[in-house]
C-alpha cells in the first residue's frame, strides 16, 4: 500500500469514528468570563516588593545573626 | 494608533474588540482539536488570557488571527497532554454502509481508542489534516513548525494509528 493510499484509508477510518466538527461557534458570548479572568489576575511583583526583598537579603548578608531571630518570629 | 498597536500597548478596550472579533474563530479552531464544547470554551478563555499576558511580544505589523490560532493550538495540545479526553461523541452524519450497527459501533470504538492513545501533537496534526481537512500550510502555521515537518507528523500519526488498529484486529 502506498503512502497516499494509507493516508486515505486512515482518514476514512478516522472520519467514520470522529466526524468533522460542524458547530464552530461558542454557545454564548465569552467576553464576560474573559473580563472576570482579567479582573482576578494576580497582582504583579512591583518595584516596591523587589526593593524590599533586596533590602532584606542585604541585611541578612551583613548581619547573619538576624537569621535565627527572623526564623523565630516566622 | 490602530487597534493592534493599542492592544499591544495594553489597552483593554482594544483587547475587547479583538476578543469579540476573533472569539468565534479561536473557539472553532479549538473545538475541532478537543471535540468538546465546554472544554473549548474554557480553552478559548485560556488562549485569550495567554494572548493578553504576552501582548508585548505581539508584532502589530502582522495579522492577529494566525498568532491567536498558534496560541490556541498550544493551549489545546497542553490540555490534550494533561487530561484524558472527554469528547462529545456524535453519530456520523451519513448512514453506515454496513448493515450491522453493533459491528460499526465497535469498529468506531476501536478507532477512537487507538486515536486517543496517540501523543497529543500527533493527534492534533492528524485531526486537523485528515478529519477537518484543513490546508497543510494553515496547520503548519498553527503548530509552529515547517510544512515538511507537518506532513511528516501526519505520516507518523497515520503509521502509529495503523499499527495500533492492526494490533486490535482492525484491518484495511
Amino acid at each position: 500500500m502506498s503512502h497516499d493510499d494509507e493516508i486515505d484509508l486512515v482518514a476514512r477510518q478516522l472520519r467514520s469514528a470522529l466526524p468533522p466538527w460542524d458547530d464552530l461557534e461558542p454557545r454564548v458570548d465569552l467576553w464576560p468570563r474573559m473580563l472576570e479572568r482579567l479582573q482576578h489576575q494576580p497582582a504583579p511583583f512591583g518595584w516596591f516588593e523587589s526593593a524590599l526583598a533586596a533590602l532584606i537579603l542585604l541585611a541578612l548578608a551583613f548581619f547573619p545573626e538576624l537569621v535565627p531571630m527572623i526564623l523565630y518570629h516566622l | 494608533m490602530d487597534l493592534l498597536e493599542r492592544f499591544a500597548g495594553g489597552d483593554v478596550d482594544a483587547f475587547e474588540t479583538l476578543f469579540r472579533r476573533h472569539q468565534g474563530e479561536v473557539y472553532g479552531w479549538i473545538v475541532r482539536l478537543v471535540r468538546n464544547p465546554g472544554v473549548a470554551e474554557e480553552l478559548t478563555i485560556e488562549t485569550f488570557w495567554r494572548i493578553y499576558r504576552h501582548r508585548q511580544r505581539f508584532d502589530a505589523g502582522r495579522p492577529f488571527g494566525p498568532w491567536a490560532r498558534r496560541i490556541a493550538t498550544r493551549a489545546a495540545i497542553d490540555h490534550l497532554n494533561a487530561s484524558a479526553p472527554v469528547w462529545t461523541v456524535r453519530p456520523p452524519t451519513a448512514p453506515p454502509s454496513d448493515p450491522d450497527p453493533v459491528e460499526q459501533r465497535e469498529l468506531r470504538g476501536c478507532i477512537e481508542r487507538a486515536f486517543v492513545a496517540l501523543p497529543a501533537r500527533l493527534r492534533a496534526a492528524a485531526i486537523l489534516a485528515l478529519v477537518e481537512e484543513r490546508p497543510y500550510p494553515e496547520i503548519a502555521e498553527a503548530l509552529g513548525i515547517s510544512l515538511s515537518a507537518t506532513k511528516m507528523r501526519v505520516r507518523r500519526a497515520v503509521r502509529a494509528l495503523r499499527a495500533r488498529l492492526e494490533r486490535m484486529g482492525v484491518g484495511p
